[in-house]
């Protein structure tokens, strides 16, 4: 866990004791909304439907369970007890009132937390894996790489008014779960030949409007290169990329405007220029910040009494076969706590959930917990002996679902529940979904299942990358829902294909019956994902699972 | 050719706490869509905004939003947004629809 030093810890209260009077001033008159929204979004505080909204960056996804019991505070004392997990590891609080928000920023700046550029065209809060410095298949941990970025891109004089908004996420593992090939800059630790570590370094992927498959710029990157490197492609981009329209400004539009290889050596030339003068972090900075994500000293007894559990149990071995990952190291588990409860808002969690969350990252987890991209809270660090405790702990507060993976671990950004960008909803639906599918106790026979809701064209629920992406939209005056197939959010990232015209929210629900239907039938045996059938067969036999009319009248 | 005017209601943002808020016949604002004025004239509802978008100190993001009186006379929203933002979100009993 990093900790502030002075001059983080510094900068951040300066900011909420500017921001504490910039509300004064607006709350007596004296600054209009248009002088101070730009100082609001700054903050993290956007407006939506029905109140203020403030969104709150978890670095990369990990805090501990000071941080988390903060959260459950800020919750209760200044919210409706409850907050959202979002898509980009983020926490939104949906009602907070503009008097209340500079104290919960300070609450907040008591935990080494802040909500700064969590909004604008600046370098957003850094995305990484979830399993980060955890995870069996890890190469390094790509959290002290985070930090570091965090550090640069704070504040960093030259990139606070891009042409538009910039997110990187960072991966450590060949599995990629960071979804690094939909940022503007996607991270990805390597090896080389030499078995030198290093990045690969990706750019120009994003979703939204016009989504893109990031491409690789750089295939190997020594380490120590990486922020002079970074910061000749910011460069590039805050010179070459697009003011005119702001749904041409991202640098996915200039990569696939001016082309991947004359990017790539606009990139070498700035870099060659920067490389020289450009002030690397000391070796202090970097082994400070390493120090903070050490492994914790796991315990490596080995006990049998889990597997005596397992078997005693069938709904715990049932929640360690889908929430529990493998860890690296063999006594230990990374438990995964989904937010997905049937019928339950996607990535909504309570200020009591949060707690005991909290207590079992202290008692359990190495005090540690992340946030993943699928809006899910992670134990990292867990004995399997504990597992059962945990499990139990968890049923208690209605955390215990075990549907990691599952059709039911949807994601579904706020929509137009909340989201004043929104053309329709989405959490009702993915309400419908996971009531549905658990009543025709299909969850576990359809397999692996990636459902992701977008309430816009935004795409904040990575529709494009859902193995079945649902994009809400206004039909005159209607709430409609189209359907993509086929998207993978991982390596093997892949747009999905827009399927047909789109469904009324009534028949939104046995299309998909129908659709995952099909894919029982078709599918090659039960270990074959919904995704490799789709590859194998094209999407024909889907479309038409989805759109039997159509097929009736051409027949 | 411009477009026929349709009738409209004129909404915001409550500055302190973000609540949903309509103009009403005097002027006022409410927190309520069944206090709504709606405008059958082009010129009075953007005298109106107009009004509105100097009230820096109370609302944010005043606009216009077509609107219409329901079978039994009170005021209803024409699109879907405008019934959300009247009652609150759908997945949680919170906003407007759990005060009276
Ligand atoms: S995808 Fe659209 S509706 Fe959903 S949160 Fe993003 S902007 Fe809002």
């Amino acid at each position: 866990m990093y900790v502030y030093d002075e001059f983080d810890e510094k900068f951040v209260r300066e900011r909420v004791r500017q921001f504490r009077g910039q509300v004064e001033k607006r709350i007596d008159g004296s600054l209009t909304e248009d002088e101070f929204k730009p100082l609001r979004l700054m903050n993290g505080l956007y407006l939506q439907l029905h109140a203020y909204m403030l969104r709150v960056a978890i670095p990369y996804g990990t805090l501990d369970s000071r941080q988390m019991r903060q959260l459950a505070l800020i919750a209760d004392k200044w919210d409706k007890g409850y907050g959202h997990f979002t898509t980009r590891q983020n926490i939104q609080y949906n009602w907070p009132k503009l008097k209340d928000v500079p104290d919960i920023l300070d609450a907040l700046a008591d935990v080494s937390m802040h909500a700064i550029q969590t909004s604008g065209n600046c370098i957003r809060n850094v995305t990484a894996d979830h399993f980060a410095g955890a995870a069996a298949d890890e190469i390094e941990d790509p959290r002290p790489t985070a930090e570091l970025l965090r550090q640069w891109s704070t504040d960093h004089p030259e990139f606070q008014f891009l042409p538009r908004k910039f997110k990187i996420a960072i991966s450590g593992a060949p599995n990629d779960r960071a979804v690094t090939k939909a940022h503007d800059i996607g991270v990805r630790m390597v090896s080389n030949d030499a078995g030198e570590p290093g990045y690969e370094i990706i750019v120009g992927g994003g979703l939204g409007r016009t989504p893109m498959v990031g491409k690789v710029i750089r295939e190997f990157l020594p380490k120590a290169e990486l922020l002079p490197y970074l910061e000749a492609i910011l460069q590039v981009y805050n010179l070459r990329g697009r003011r005119d329209n702001k749904y041409k400004a991202r640098i996915k539009i200039l990569v696939h405007e001016a082309g991947l290889e004359e990017i790539k050596s606009a990139v070498e030339v700035a870099y060659e220029r920067i490389k020289p003068e450009f002030q690397r972090p000391s070796d202090e900075l970097v082994a400070r910040i390493a120090q903070f994500f050490e492994p914790p000293q796991f315990n490596n007894v080995q006990t049998t009494a889990f597997e005596q559990e397992i078997d005693k149990n069938p709904a715990l071995r049932s929640f360690v076969e889908t929430n529990v990952a493998e860890h690296r190291n063999p006594a230990y588990g990374i438990v995964t706590i989904s937010l997905k409860p049937v019928g339950g808002t996607p990535g909504d969690a309570t200020s009591e959930q949060m707690r005991v969350v909290a207590d079992l990252a202290e008692q359990y987890g190495h005090d540690e917990l992340r946030i993943s991209h699928e809006q899910n809270i992670v134990l990292p660090h867990v004995r399997k002996a504990d597992i059962p405790a945990i499990y139990q702990a968890l049923k208690e507060v209605g955390l215990a679902t075990a549907n990691i993976g599952l059709i039911s671990d949807i994601i579904a950004c706020p929509g137009m529940d909340y989201c004043a960008l929104a053309t329709a909803r989405s959490i009702p639906i993915a309400q419908e979904i996971s009531t549905r599918f658990s009543e025709l106790k299909l969850e576990h026979e359809i397999g692996e299942m990636k459902i992701k809701i977008s309430g816009c064209i935004n795409a904040c629920g990575h529709h494009h990358v859902g193995h079945i992406g649902i994009l809400g939209l206004d039909k005159a005056g209607v709430e409609n829902y189209q359907i993509t197939l086929g998207g993978d959010a991982t390596e093997t990232m892949a747009l999905g294909e827009r399927a047909g015209p789109g469904f009324a929210a009534d028949e939104l629900i046995p299309a998909l019956e129908r659709l995952i239907n099909a894919y029982l039938e078709i599918r090659e045996g039960s270990e074959e994902t919904f995704l490799q059938s789709y590859r194998r067969l094209g999407s024909n036999p889907f479309v038409a699972a989805l759109y039997p009319e159509a097929e009736r009248n051409a027949a | 050719m411009a477009r026929a005017f349709t009738p409209k209601m004129l909404t915001a943002n409550d500055l302190f706490d973000g609540d949903v808020i309509y103009m009403t016949a005097s002027g006022e604002w409410s927190r309520h869509l069944s206090d709504v004025a709606i405008f059958e004239e082009e010129a009075a509802a953007n005298a109106a905004l107009s009004e509105a978008n100097q009230q820096h100190d109370r609302l944010i993001g005043p606009y216009l939003v077509d609107a219409r009186y329901s079978a039994d006379g009170t005021p209803e929203a024409t699109h879907f947004r405008e019934e959300f933002r009247s009652r609150g979100p759908s997945n949680y009993p919170h906003g407007k629809q759990t005060e009276a």
